[in-house]
């Protein structure tokens, strides 16, 4: 994967430094969450003219006489007209540091499936508090939504410190209020900061108005942030995703591997697993493109080809030989349904688990969460449209998992309704 | 030390080669729609990547106004050549001869909604189940909420507000009969992404990109080219200026900017100076505030 030499440095040295970030931010009408996102994308410089001239073009036509930070993210006509977000946006910016990706989701109860799959590949979550309010019930609700999607790391932005004096005490009172309210998740970093995305303060730039608050504003904790270590590289993973045959002579006898990584590392020569089958093997190369490197890593993009001609295909997985997944095919997991159909009783569903697709049944319901007082509902045993549960389903044949806190790629899994197609449920390994 | 990290541009190109063979896997028959645009070009590359050292297992179509630049033609069929693919193309100009399509009239009309019709018909025609676009997500705002994997119903229209959730990196492409896909495999890129990618990578672009001298006329805040599909008004005059083009569409339509940038390193620093969206220019997008929703709406790219 090394850069080649025609790309002139400083562009090489721009590029190599930079990683990619992904964050959610969940929340309501009123906690300002579009205008924080309009504040980082505006401070930070990354909204064109054309876009700004726009929005001032709006605010004025209703009658606002500074310019509406929250229209910068406004996405559907169906959104702008009721005021609110209704499915999942993603922005985009870059800092010198990092380029992100802003997974925009509504975060009333009624998007709970949107808050889930804006948080399924998030890095870091956002989570805004009013300063006025303190913690309340939908604070409650984006922790716990992080903490299930194995979000590494929270940051809480106190937000509209303007209207309450940037009062130290009242923010010292929300960092209690939140650590007694999340002390039972499964949250590894959590980080307070102080912020009004109206005013600006604390969101890009270090605010004169809180000289008490001593670390760092929000734009620069989330270009600093530690996340490579969030990757799991200690369970080599490959799901085959196709199988590469070249048609010509000089690569007739090339069978290559196609897949991305899903976990761990893997270098030319090791002793490797094939699964289901069981099959023992090495790796004979691996290439990316017209590079054959000599090992590849998780999130990397590769073709692998073996010392033994053993037959291997979509749905199969490659794993190190001293390094096993688990075969279930009676497995429990936490879902979160995500369709207006109710789940019905001992239907069967397409389970989409990596590259395989084994046919599942819901065989029990064990219990359902009450999102808001995180409370569980043992006699409620009916999965309705943004509900979140912990189930017992069985595969018709066994799928090679991980437990979903060691890997987000390998525990994760989706249901589809044979029927209507739809993707109705995620799901993740317990 | 060796650093177990992706740098953000090997990140995004990981996650596209992850998507093109996702649609290889699951679907019958896929093509490349292919604009000669950059986005394209750089799709078609990732293609190149994916499946190597087999070839590009897509063929390219393209959806052709009839009013094109011909170093676009020249390009596409030289790429064509050189990736031994096949070529579809579906013609807005047959459409109208077909009678399929009406031309649109008066001093701003283009062929830009007459697509819409075309592309569907030529989907219908090669029965393509799922075609693979270059579509980016920051470019509109009803692009932001696009999905990878989108579904098309049996009119090929586009439910913003009944999306299939997509999560992790599972991408459901199941259907019905007369449905049919579109994937979108570098929708996390910007516009500087695909800049610096294509530097990076040192891909071949139609020489339209870089700064040369060409007769144009000014017309709604944009320098149009002239061409013999351009209507020219009584009171535009036509001038050379020194300009290059930032995306690449209808030559009736697509305004070129005033700049000196004629190698990739140039562009790229311009581009990241660069305070308008590249669609600002676009003739197609500047009709309304939800222009772009309401044709994606109806099936287009």
């Amino acid at each position: 994967m090394e850069n080649d030499k025609r790309i002139p440095k400083q562009v090489r040295n721009s590029i190599n430094n930079n990683q990619l970030l992904r964050f959610t931010t969940a929340g309501s009408v009123d906690d300002g969450k579009s205008t924080l996102i309009g504040r980082l994308l505006y401070d930070s410089k990354s909204i064109f003219e054309d876009q700004i001239a726009a929005v001032e073009k709006t605010s004025k036509r209703k009658g606002l006489e500074t310019v509406d930070l929250a229209l910068f993210t406004d996405g559907l006509r169906d959104e702008r007209e009721q005021g609110i977000t209704i499915d999942v946006a993603y922005r985009y910016f870059t800092t010198p540091k990092r380029k992100f990706i802003i997974a925009d989701t509504p975060g009333h109860v009624q998007y709970t499936r949107n808050m889930v799959t804006g948080a399924s590949t998030a890095n870091v979550a956002i989570v805004l508090i009013d300063a006025r309010h303190g913690v309340i019930e939908q604070t409650k609700r984006h922790s716990y939504i992080a903490s299930l999607l194995q979000i590494s790391h929270i940051i809480v932005c106190v937000n509209k410190m303007d209207l309450v004096d940037y009062s130290e005490e009242i923010f010292n009172d929300t960092v209690r209020q939140y650590e007694e309210m999340s002390s039972k998740m499964m949250i590894k970093d959590v980080r307070y900061i102080p912020i009004s995305a109206l005013k600006g303060d604390n969101v890009v730039n270090r605010s004169q108005n809180t000289p008490w608050y001593q670390n760092a504003p929000l734009l620069h904790t989330l270009e600093t942030i530690h996340i490579t270590s969030d990757n799991n590289m200690v369970d080599a993973r490959f799901p085959v995703q196709t199988v590469l045959r070249p048609q010509d002579e000089k690569n007739r006898d090339y069978r290559g591997y196609a897949g991305t990584i899903a976990g761990g590392i893997f270098r030319v020569g090791d002793d490797v697993r094939l699964l289901p089958s069981g099959f023992n093997s090495k790796i004979k190369t691996i290439n990316v493109y017209e590079d054959y490197v000599d090992q590849a890593f998780e999130g990397m993009s590769v073709a692998m080809t073996l010392e033994d001609d053993i037959d291997l295909s979509r749905g199969d997985m490659i794993v190190k030989r001293n390094n096993l997944p688990e075969k279930v095919q009676d497995l429990s997991a936490m879902i979160c349904w995500f369709n207006d159909d109710s789940a019905r009783p001992r239907a069967k569903y397409i389970l989409k688990h990596t590259t395989n697709e084994p046919i599942a049944m819901i065989k029990e319901v064990e219990y359902k969460v009450d999102v808001n007082t995180l409370k569980r509902l043992e006699d409620d045993k009916e999965i309705n449209m943004n509900d979140i549960c912990k189930v017992k389903i069985r595969t018709t044949a066994p799928v090679m998992m991980d437990e979903y806190s060691r890997n987000r790629k390998t525990g994760s899994f989706i249901l589809i309704d044979e029927s209507t197609n739809e993707t109705v449920a995620a799901g993740m390994l317990i | 030390m060796t650093k177990y990290f992706l740098n953000y541009l090997d990140e995004l190109e990981s996650e596209a080669i992850f998507v093109l063979r996702e649609v290889y896997a699951q679907f019958e028959n896929p093509v490349i729609l292919f604009s000669g645009g950059k986005d394209s070009i750089v799709l078609t590359h990732l293609a190149k990547k994916a499946f190597y050292p087999a070839k590009v297992p897509f063929p390219l179509m393209h959806i052709d106004t009839g009013h094109n630049f011909p170093e676009t033609i020249q390009f596409r069929d030289d790429l064509v050549e050189s990736l031994g693919a096949t070529l579809l193309v579906g013609s807005v100009q047959k459409a109208i001869d077909n009678k399929r399509v009406v031309e649109e009239k008066g001093k701003n009309a283009t062929r830009n909604e007459l697509q819409i019709t075309t592309l569907l018909d030529a989907i219908e025609e090669n029965k393509i189940d799922c075609a693979i676009g270059g579509g980016r997500r920051d470019e509109e705002k009803a692009r932001a909420k696009e999905r990878f994997f989108s579904h098309r119903d049996d009119f090929g229209q586009w439910t913003p507000k009944n999306q299939r959730p997509e999560l992790w990196d599972l991408f459901n492409g199941k259907m019905h009969q007369g449905e049919h896909f579109r994937a979108f495999p570098i929708s996390n890129w910007t516009e500087m992404d695909v800049w610096n990618y294509i530097l990076r990578e040192n891909i071949q672009i139609p020489s339209l990109y870089f700064a040369h001298d060409r007769e144009v006329v000014y017309r709604n805040g944009s320098w149009i080219p002239v061409s013999k599909y351009l209507v020219i008004q009584e009171n535009e005059e036509i001038v050379i200026k020194q300009l290059r083009f930032r995306t690449l569409g209808d030559i009736t339509i697509t305004g070129g900017i005033e700049s000196k940038a004629d190698t990739l390193k140039k562009i790229v620093e311009e581009v990241s100076a660069m305070r308008e969206t590249e669609r600002g220019n676009r003739a197609d997008d500047k009709r309304s505030e939800t222009s772009m929703e309401d044709r994606k709406k109806q099936g287009y790219f």
